[in-house]
């Protein structure tokens, strides 16, 4: 007889137990909380010293890519805005930090945070007037922006026009420069971690669930929306004017669709909505793209095929799996 | 009471392209008392709350709160003066725990005015007052329902959290999108003294309702809409004798 049965998945005790005040009533439960955390800082502290030398400069790639990702999960999974604009964010740091460095002579300590703040102001004001639309609507506009801007720079020759601004000032040594983008992935993502759980946090949550609800509750959501906005897209600045400083270099090519299309890609296998998915899945995407470096232009097929794979067969994403299986038990039971 | 209408509603028109939803409605609601509106379905209730509250720009009109014109205002700063609306389909935050959808509008520079932050206005932190408020509207307090998520509440919760929404936002008016549709008997019997208590604590009800026997024991004045047009309005007993509204709204039915 063919009896037919579920799956239960329960909380582990422990789990429960460290939500509250009690998870500091043992080392157990500390440690619970404790270790994955630690292991993912402590890793990515340990990658420069660990790697050989052809793999320590993918690090900065991957952190690169890993930043847009956070801004992309936090805007599509607490906000309900899919954003591509990561080429836009990247090529707009980068320009800024760029044009300071070379033309004011700033050193990459101070053009850093101006991009930052600067070029996410920037992108909040021109994404502003698209704030209302919603889905793949908004997420077109964010595509063009890039290609619009690319296009401007190229036929009015301005800003370096096709050859791109050239010494650009670099980080003095290779620790400078990987431990600085290391330690600024770990806390934006710890630091989005606790603001999504924060009231404000909880207000994006009500805009991207139900923003019909949050205008009734005297909130503007757009200008919800547009602090969000530019914290994704203060992020993504950021991380263009690293990506100058390290080529010492600002092209056109910063507006490459790479930089929007990958962060997507990472979020996918990562698990959107955890936002340690995306960074994880950054971790996993660019290396793999490195060593299919070989294969010339065939890798993008098996980098497609990975995608595939992924969201046939663990289509919530390698965080979501982990995070179940770390904090729940799973029995079969007769339904 | 004053004298002066809090609302006042002059020939507000809408049309939906061939459609005229609303066609020259006018009334004035009074402070503190309880005005239904009723009518049969397609008569433009909604519509005439979502062209009140913003959500829905009427075509011509005047909507007035306290004698300031609030008919072209974004929905968010009318709901910051204290006119506060529910949804006839509740519109809850589905991914949160019931007691922190009211983080939400508490959030709001109207309930923070006079607290600091942290505040939740002058009351305290702003998880008490959530709960605070959600036992006022009949959520126990020392029961699990108000920390369960607000997608797996039953309809009378969603109902009353709707309601509670509003009320975080120490309203003034309350318009109210037909609380009692979908409930059961027994639900609607324990809503109706909470609207009775809303009205004591001198908030302004505007209830759209098709239950009628439970809105003319808390109504005090009653307005009748058919196609978009205003066909009569008063205390319950004389609207329910008038034969026009008879004929349009409750045909043979008895009530």
């Amino acid at each position: 007889m063919n009896e037919e049965r579920r799956k239960e998945r329960l909380d582990r005790g422990i789990k429960v137990r460290t939500e509250g005040i009690y998870a500091i009533s043992s080392w157990e439960e500390m440690g619970y909380l404790l270790l994955p955390r630690l292991a993912l800082i402590c890793g990515m502290l340990a990658l420069p010293l660990v790697l050989p030398i052809y793999w320590q400069r993918v690090i900065s790639s991957v952190c690169i890519y890993s930043l847009l990702a956070l801004g992309f999960d936090f805007l599509a999974h607490f906000l309900g805005l899919v954003s591509l604009g990561g080429a836009f964010f990247i090529g707009t740091g980068g320009y800024i930090a760029a044009i300071l460095n070379t033309s004011l002579g700033l050193p990459p300590v101070l053009t850093l945070p101006v991009a930052t703040i600067g070029g996410g102001a920037i992108c909040t004001l021109l994404l502003y007037p698209c704030l209302p639309l919603r889905g793949v609507y908004f997420a077109i506009v964010t595509l063009m922006y890039p290609l619009v801007l690319a296009r401007i720079i190229e036929a009015l020759d301005i800003m370096g026009g096709t050859e791109g601004i050239l010494g650009v000032a670099s980080f003095p040594n290779r620790w400078i420069e990987q431990y600085g983008i290391l330690v600024i992935v770990i806390v934006s993502l710890f630091g989005l971690r606790r603001l999504v759980n924060e009231d404000i946090g909880l207000v994006f949550r009500g805009v991207k669930d139900n923003d019909q609800a949050v205008k009734a509750s005297a909130l503007s959501i757009n200008f919800y929306k547009s602090i969000a906005v530019f914290i994704a897209s203060a992020l993504g600045c950021l991380a263009g004017a690293y990506l100058v400083h390290i080529y010492m270099w600002s092209g056109i090519s910063q507006f490459a669709l790479d930089f929007s299309i990958i962060p997507i890609a990472a979020t996918v296998i990562g698990g959107g909505g955890t936002l340690v998915g995306p960074i994880l899945g950054c971790f996993i995407l660019v290396p793999i793209s490195e060593l299919l470096r070989a294969f010339g232009t065939l890798r993008i097929v098996f980098y497609s095929l990975i995608l595939v794979a992924f969201i046939v067969f663990r289509s919530e994403g390698i965080m979501v799996y982990a995070q179940r299986k770390y904090h729940q038990f799973e029995r079969w039971v007769k339904v | 009471m004053s004298s002066e209408p809090i609302l006042q509603v002059t020939n507000v028109k809408k049309a939906f392209g061939g459609l005229q939803a609303l066609n020259d409605v006018s009334f004035d609601v009074k402070e503190a008392e309880v005005f239904g509106i009723i009518g049969p379905n397609g008569s433009g209730k909604t519509t005439l709350i979502n062209c009140i509250t913003g959500f829905i720009k009427m075509d011509s009109g005047r909507v007035s709160f306290r004698g300031r014109d609030i008919s072209r205002q974004a929905p968010h700063k009318i709901a910051a003066m204290g006119v506060t609306r529910t949804f006839q389909i509740m519109r809850p935050y589905y991914t949160l725990p019931a007691y922190k959808n009211l983080i939400v509008p508490l959030f709001s520079p109207r309930a923070r005015k006079g607290g600091g932050w942290r505040g939740g206005g002058k009351l305290g932190d702003r998880d008490t007052v959530c709960i605070d408020i959600l036992e006022e509207i009949g959520f126990e307090r020392d029961s699990f329902v108000p920390y369960k998520l607000a997608s797996t509440l039953p309809t009378g919760y969603l109902k009353r959290l709707e309601i509670a929404r509003c009320l975080a936002l120490r309203p003034e008016i309350i318009l109210c999108d037909e609380v009692f549709s979908g409930l059961s008997m027994s639900e609607i019997a324990s809503m109706v003294p909470l609207i009775e208590r809303l009205q004591m604590e001198g908030i302004t009800l505007v209830m759209i309702e098709h239950r009628l026997r439970e809105l003319f024991r808390v109504a005090t004045r009653v307005m009748v809409l058919n196609f978009g047009e205003k066909l009569t309005e008063g205390i319950p007993e004389e609207v329910m004798a008038d034969e026009e509204v008879k004929k349009a709204y409750l045909g043979s039915e008895e009530v």
